[in-house]
């Protein structure tokens, strides 16, 4: 079989596949993603409107520890 | 250390550049050449008057990089009345072909202006939009500055002077007869180098993010970027003919090059159109409205189905054509399942302002940015339908593609940036509100009016003529002639172009009252007819 049509006869198969495999998975990964977790991301526009979030490790470090993201408290 | 570096390589550019205009084949690339030769050695000045002097402390910037976000929404603007007017003009041409010049021949007849105003109103209007509020959405989004110092500026008049060195190249009459990849080969590689920086800069931002999550635009963002870069690099493989000319040959011949050319003509619509404003959608919709978006899973889904898709929608530009039929049709079919992420991104966009519908009233920002998705929704509608073989045979060729056009760029694109530049403007210049509220009433007015009769009039003439064009006699002979054609759509041509006049306008009212805002002008006082009913 020449080159095009053995890529041909994969794409229409098992990449097409793996494509759907993957597109499919995103949608229910996004789908059964907790509610709280969703709610949070699309809150992020509304926090760091004006200045870029601390990260506590300035040496004379004025925020408060609530302006930190979750993960760095 | 690093200026004698960059005297260096600037000082050998200006001589490269030097010879290539004493050497270039023709005019365009001999004026290409002698703008690469007065910046390079412009900017080696600049470096030059520098030298040994006293350096400023170098101290770590702080706060969001929002100076290049400025430069933008002015260049944004620009560019935006400059690529307007030339298509009003354009518009005017057609409908009074004594408005190609003899004295202008060739520079200035509708051919060479055509991509002039493609160009400008896509990619440097639309560009520098895009460029402009992915900086300002990625650093707010991920709460962190932008990543690379002053690449960003790079990035900025990297862009622009590509922008120029490709309108001058139309007028000029250096084209590779591409649709929207009209740029010969070397202003190819410029644009090239200066979006890896662009992907630099952003992917760098998102690396250094303090959130732990990619907000959804960000992630349109990146695909536009991204898909942007692969698709130019595709497109334009090609190989020149002359160091020292514009011309160049491609390498895809035929019906590749075809395909080749509205994979990537689609997918520019794709994704310079459609995923990158849908980042703007995702962020400015929900800040204005004041409320998060409607439901973030949905986005997440509108997100991959949208870039799933759209990949493969390229080939309903190419029906009955060379092209084999089994390509046809799933370019077709691809588009027609595309029909449902985009009223999915529609509705979600939308249904944010759930409970906030009364802002509709009183605030015309939002107001535009409704009306815009409403333009998105009837444009990935239309563009579906027209992706059928059988109204394709309709409508292929006609003035109907022109209108279905013009209302998804007019209506989506020109409206959510309005509403963008309107949203960012008092923010970056630090002004409490824009001079005036009406002024965008006005201008929301003007834009939407216009929009309406340059669509209306494409469909009544754009559906007159395949039907002309299709009408046979009883003995099965045509009925029309081209030129027949021609003569019936004329009301038509001047209603388009009265359309393009009052969206002109509306640009221009915009233009005014964004600079009155960045003066800091006193703020005009809000009409009180517009006040809600408490």
């Amino acid at each position: 079989m020449d080159t095009y049509s053995l890529l041909r006869e994969f794409a229409d198969s098992w990449f097409l596949i793996a494509m759907l495999t993957f597109f499919l998975g995103a949608c229910l990964y996004a789908l059964l993603s907790r509610r709280e977790i969703t709610e949070d991301i699309a809150n992020i526009p509304f926090r760091h409107e004006d200045a870029p979030a601390c990260t506590g490790d300035c040496a004379n470090c004025a925020c408060s520890k609530f302006d930190l993201p979750e993960r760095q408290k | 250390m690093t200026d004698y570096v960059k005297l260096i390589a600037l000082g050998l550019v200006a001589v490269f550049a030097a010879i290539a205009a004493n050497y270039a084949r023709d005019l365009a690339y001999m004026v290409h050449a002698l703008l690469i030769m007065l910046m390079a050695g412009g900017a080696f000045l600049w470096i030059l008057r520098g030298m040994d002097e006293a350096k400023p402390p170098r101290v770590t910037p702080t706060g969001y990089m929002d100076d290049v976000i400025r430069a933008g929404v002015v260049a944004t603007s620009l560019w935006g009345v400059v690529g307007m007017l030339a298509g009003t003009w354009i518009a005017f041409q057609l409908a009074f072909p004594a408005l190609n010049f003899e004295w202008g021949q060739p520079y200035t007849n509708f051919g060479r202006l055509r991509p002039l105003h493609t160009s400008a109103v896509i990619f440097a209007f639309g560009g520098n939009a895009l460029i402009a509020t992915s900086f300002y959405i990625v650093q707010r989004t991920c709460a962190a500055r932008l990543w690379g110092g002053n690449t960003a500026w790079f990035v900025f008049w990297g862009y622009n002077f590509f922008i120029v060195l490709a309108a001058t190249g139309y007028i000029l009459g250096a084209t590779q007869s591409k649709e929207y990849a009209e740029p010969e080969w070397y202003v190819d590689i410029w644009l090239t180098i200066v979006w890896v920086a662009y992907l630099a800069v952003f992917m760098g931002t998102l690396m250094k993010r303090k959130e732990p999550h990619i907000y959804v635009a960000n992630w349109f963002f990146l695909a536009f970027i991204v898909t942007v870069a692969m698709l130019h690099i595709v497109n334009n493989l090609s190989v020149p003919v002359s160091i020292f000319g514009s011309a160049s040959v491609q390498l895809f011949s035929g019906v590749q090059d075809a395909m080749t050319q509205w994979w990537y003509g689609h997918n520019a619509v794709g994704f310079f159109l459609t995923a990158g404003f849908l980042g703007m959608m995702y962020y400015f919709i929900p800040k204005q409205a004041d409320r998060p978006v409607f439901s973030y899973k949905l986005s997440i889904i509108h997100f991959w189905a949208l870039i799933f898709l759209y990949i493969w929608a390229g080939p309903h530009h190419l029906h009955y054509t060379a092209l084999p039929d089994w390509a046809a049709t799933l370019g077709m079919v691809f588009s027609i399942i595309l029909w449902m992420p985009s009223w999915g991104g529609m509705i979600n966009g939308l249904m944010t302002l759930q409970g906030a519908w009364d802002k509709l009233r009183t605030d015309p920002i939002i107001k535009m940015m409704v009306a815009s998705l409403a333009f998105y929704g009837m444009s990935t509608f239309e563009g579906p339908m027209m992706s059928i073989r059988a109204v394709n045979s309709l409508s292929h060729y006609t003035d109907w593609t022109i209108g279905h056009v013009h209302s998804g760029a007019l209506g989506w694109n020109g409206l959510i940036t309005f509403a963008a530049l309107y949203f960012l403007t008092p923010r970056l210049w630090n002004r409490s509100q824009l001079y005036s509220l009406s002024l965008v009433n006005t201008h929301f007015w003007l834009a939407t009016v216009g929009i309406v009769l340059y669509a209306s009039s494409m469909w009544v003439t754009g559906i007159m003529e395949g039907l002309m064009w299709r009408e046979v006699d009883d003995q099965g002979f045509l009925v029309n002639s081209f030129a027949d054609t021609v003569s019936a759509k004329y009301p038509m041509y001047i209603v388009r172009g009265l359309g393009g006049v009052l969206y002109l306008t509306g640009a221009l009212i915009m233009c005014y009252n964004l600079w009155m805002t960045m003066r800091g002008a006193p703020v005009k006082a809000a009409n009180t007819a517009m006040a809600p009913a408490e």
